[in-house]
């Protein structure tokens, strides 16, 4: 067990290697060039982030070829692809994806699954609704129905499925619905949905009692993807329609809503990561042009207005940073109630992103609102990491539950 | 690693362990010779400083071991545990700031006859620093010493001095010679309070109680033997000082819902009545930024530990200060008219109401929250300074007022 806040030797070197590969592979005009492309990232350098260096995994289990080295060592690769704004699947695959994945209880789903992900050959999109600040059942807007067969005489059972009670056995589930707003949803191979099983009356209470997990492969009948055109265009988003397309179950009610809860938790934590690694930018970048931009024939950062504002950009990062690896250490170490370490996570850090990129143009004048300038790019990041998985007001609302309702939280 | 290498990491290791069992040993022989629950603070203190427990890393014979400063904290323990007083409490400017700028600056004649009697709090200790004309601009003070045959007389007028109605000993910081610029004219000096021509003055605040003085300096007489640090070199010994003052606080770690956050979790928790959506979110959003705060000053320690104190080390003023005042506004708030009423101003009880007027003060004291983002602005981020209209100028030359 590391104790909080104490990097080890490996985390900064990882630090060190990552910052450097993103350099390398992820210099502005590239992220331009693939922000204006089809797919939107490079597949060669998502897949060398997975296997050549070996970063896409650092969390997951070592038979899944993870590095099980846990949340703080993925945190800080994802707060230096953050800080570069490398494109690629990072929150459709890592964030969400592989975490969903990593959480399930069937083994087989896992090794079959996992590895592709962590390698980056494959990626995964999540279409489950953590909008509002965690898993909400109520939300579910995807319906599952049991395909049934009578049972064969020999009592044979296909693979993946179950045997009911009835005598009949489930094949597989068809699932009915649409899903906005899934994120890296129209390249993934592997779509995982949340759905009420069995039919229209699932999910309406709300508690996620008869929530299932699915998973959809890209080539399924019935399977309609529509890239939807985003504000900010180095992540993209899709609305995900299925059709009585075929599923497979990897989690059944109870245990769906648990991973999708706990899902949530941990990628409030990592996207909080990368939201303190594009802030750290913005400020480097608004500090050393306040020390160049002269007017009035001086520097604009001598001027105590804008030397204020960058410094309130340093503290609102420093503060992001303490809680954001709080909560990376709090969920890998048990130390803190993780819907409290999450909670406070993408409350703060959205909190600190968008206003450090709006202080950001502010400090660059006229030249930071240009399209040439990369301050929007940045800005366009934090507007969509603070609404994605919840806003910074959606946390407070449940830190408020968390800590002023529940009397045992004081 | 060459075998040489080897060897002087493990001899290095070894002495560093020696020096541990030392101060190990020294502590738990303290607490074997005296028994704190029956002594007097100053015998017991007495005892601790004796036995070279009282700054490890000063010499012995003066109050420490000549070991890594460091291992204090592994004194603190085994003292503190057995029941030791806290002498930074029992004596604040004395043990955390007098002290180690003694220990800098002072000779051994000084150091001899001072560093004990400070360490047990025999002599309370207070620092003449800021004046009316000057706070955050500390260099540009006016109080001067004009040299007088062996010593020194001083004339001028001190202000927010804390414990000087109680203080033996203080710091002072004095111009002497006011046609340079103004770094360079200042020189350090330690004054006896009990002199002739030293008049403290209780200073009332806002709250109606009287925390500070007003020190009056007239025709002080100050042997040149009290001088720290040569003439004219005043501002570097008043660094040692204030950078002693900065790491004075916040070493230790606190729990969650702690501090002034808790005064704000208490009224809540004792007042439904009073509750309402809107101060519920409000709440909520405080207790988010007070866990931003706490942390960061624990990821600060735990630096601290590791190596030279990083950013995090140096906002923790800034953001505690502006954060204690919105606490005390939501506290305002939440009470209602119940806020508008105080019950003295002679003899204030300690209530929400006067929190809340004195964490006024908490943006401006030890460092104002415009001064302290120049710090940030300038020391963390190396942006450039403002333009000076005083540099290089003679002081008597600036405008002041």
């Amino acid at each position: 067990m590391s104790s909080e806040f104490a990097w080890s030797a490996e985390q900064v070197e990882l630090r060190r290697t990552v910052r450097a590969f993103a350099a390398e592979v992820s210099p502005q005009e590239e992220v331009r060039r693939l922000m204006a492309s089809p797919l939107g990232h490079d597949p060669a350098v998502w897949s060398r982030l997975g296997e050549e260096l070996g970063v896409l995994g650092l969390a997951a289990d070592e038979e899944y070829g993870g590095a099980g080295d846990g949340l703080v060592s993925q945190a800080v690769v994802i707060e230096e692809l953050g800080r570069a704004l490398v494109c690629g699947p990072l929150l459709g695959s890592v964030i969400l994806g592989a975490t969903a994945l990593g959480g399930l209880s069937d083994k087989a789903a896992r090794a079959e699954l996992l590895p592709g992900l962590v390698a980056g050959r494959t990626s995964a999109a999540l279409a489950a609704p953590l909008h509002r600040g965690g898993f909400d059942p109520a939300a579910v807007t995807v319906t599952a129905t049991a395909r049934h067969s009578a049972t064969s005489p020999g009592g044979t059972t296909s693979p993946g499925g179950t045997t009911s009670p009835g005598g009949t056995e489930t094949t597989g589930h068809t699932l009915r619905g649409s899903v906005a707003h899934v994120l890296d949803g129209a390249a993934a191979d592997l779509l995982l949905v949340a759905a009420a099983i069995g039919g229209t009356d699932g999910g309406e209470d709300g508690d996620g009692d008869t929530v299932g997990l699915f998973a959809v492969s890209a080539d399924a009948t019935g399977l309609v993807r529509e890239s939807t055109p985003t504000m900010d265009l180095t992540r993209r988003q899709a609305t995900v329609s299925f059709n009585d397309a075929p599923a497979r179950l990897l989690a059944a009610a109870p245990e769906a809503a648990t991973v999708l809860a706990t899902t949530a938790e941990t990628a409030a934590v990592l996207l909080a990561a990368e939201q303190i690694g594009a802030a750290q930018y913005l400020l480097d970048l608004s500090v050393e042009y306040a020390r160049t931009r002269l007017q009035f024939g001086r520097p604009i950062g001598s001027f105590q207005a804008v030397k204020h504002l960058c410094a309130d950009m340093l503290v609102l990062v420093e503060q992001a940073r303490s809680v954001a690896y709080h909560g990376a250490w709090a969920l890998d170490e048990g130390t803190d109630d993780p819907r409290i370490a999450a909670s406070l996570a993408q409350s703060v850090c959205s909190t600190a992103f968008t206003q450090v990129a709006a202080m950001a143009v502010q400090v660059h004048g006229g030249i930071g609102f240009t399209w040439e300038h990369p301050a929007h790019l940045y800005l366009k990041r934090a507007y969509t990491d603070a609404a994605l998985l919840g806003s910074a007001e959606a946390h407070q609302e449940r830190l408020a539950q968390l800590v002023l309702d529940d009397a045992g939280g004081l | 690693m060459s075998a040489e290498t080897a060897d002087a990491l493990a001899a290095a290791g070894a002495s560093q362990d020696d020096d541990r069992a030392r101060v190990e040993r020294a502590a738990r022989e303290v607490l074997a010779g005296i028994d704190p629950a029956t002594a007097t603070t100053a015998e017991f203190l007495g005892a601790c400083y004796d036995a070279g427990l009282a700054w490890v890393h000063f010499p012995v014979g003066f109050g420490g071991l000549g070991v890594p400063a460091g291992l204090q904290a592994v004194a603190d323990a085994i003292l503190a545990a057995g029941g030791r007083p806290d002498p930074f409490l029992n004596n604040p400017i004395g043990v955390g700031m007098a002290g180690p700028t003694l220990h800098g600056h002072a000779d051994e004649q000084l150091r001899a006859r001072l560093l004990r009697p400070l360490y047990t709090g025999e002599n309370m200790w207070a620092q003449l620093f800021s004046e009316p004309g000057a706070g955050s601009d500390l260099a540009g003070l006016s109080t001067r010493a004009v040299r007088d045959g062996d010593g020194w007389v001083v004339d001028g007028q001190k202000v927010w001095t804390s414990l000087a109605h109680l203080a033996s000993w203080a710091l002072l910081l004095a111009r002497t010679d006011p046609d340079l610029p103004k770094h360079r004219g200042l020189t350090y000096f330690i004054v006896d309070m009990h002199a002739p021509g030293v008049e403290v003055r209780p200073l009332r605040q806002a709250t109606g109680q009287a925390e500070f003085n007003e020190v009056y300096l007239t025709g002080v007489r100050v042997p040149d033997a009290h001088r720290l640090g040569d003439v004219g070199q005043g501002w570097n010994v008043a660094m040692t000082t204030l950078m002693n003052e900065r790491s004075a606080i916040g070493d230790s770690a606190l729990d969650r819902g702690s501090g002034t956050i808790a005064d704000a979790l208490g009224l809540w928790r004792d007042r439904p009545d009073l509750h309402t959506p809107a101060l519920r979110l409000r709440l909520a959003g405080l207790w988010t930024q007070a866990e931003a705060h706490r942390l960061t000053g624990e990821r600060a320690r735990v630096a601290r530990t590791a190596g030279p104190p990083g950013p995090e080390a140096s906002i923790g003023k800034l953001v505690g200060a502006e954060l204690n005042q919105k606490i005390y506004d939501f506290c305002m708030d939440m009470l209602g008219p119940e806020g508008t009423l105080y019950d003295s101003y002679d003899d204030p009880a300690d209530s929400l109401q006067r929190r809340f007027l004195r964490a006024r003060a908490n943006t401006i004291e030890g460092g104002t929250s415009q001064i302290l983002r120049n710090v940030l602005g300038e020391r963390v981020l190396r942006l450039p300074g403002d333009v000076r209209v005083d540099t290089g100028k003679p002081w008597r030359d600036v405008p002041r007022g």
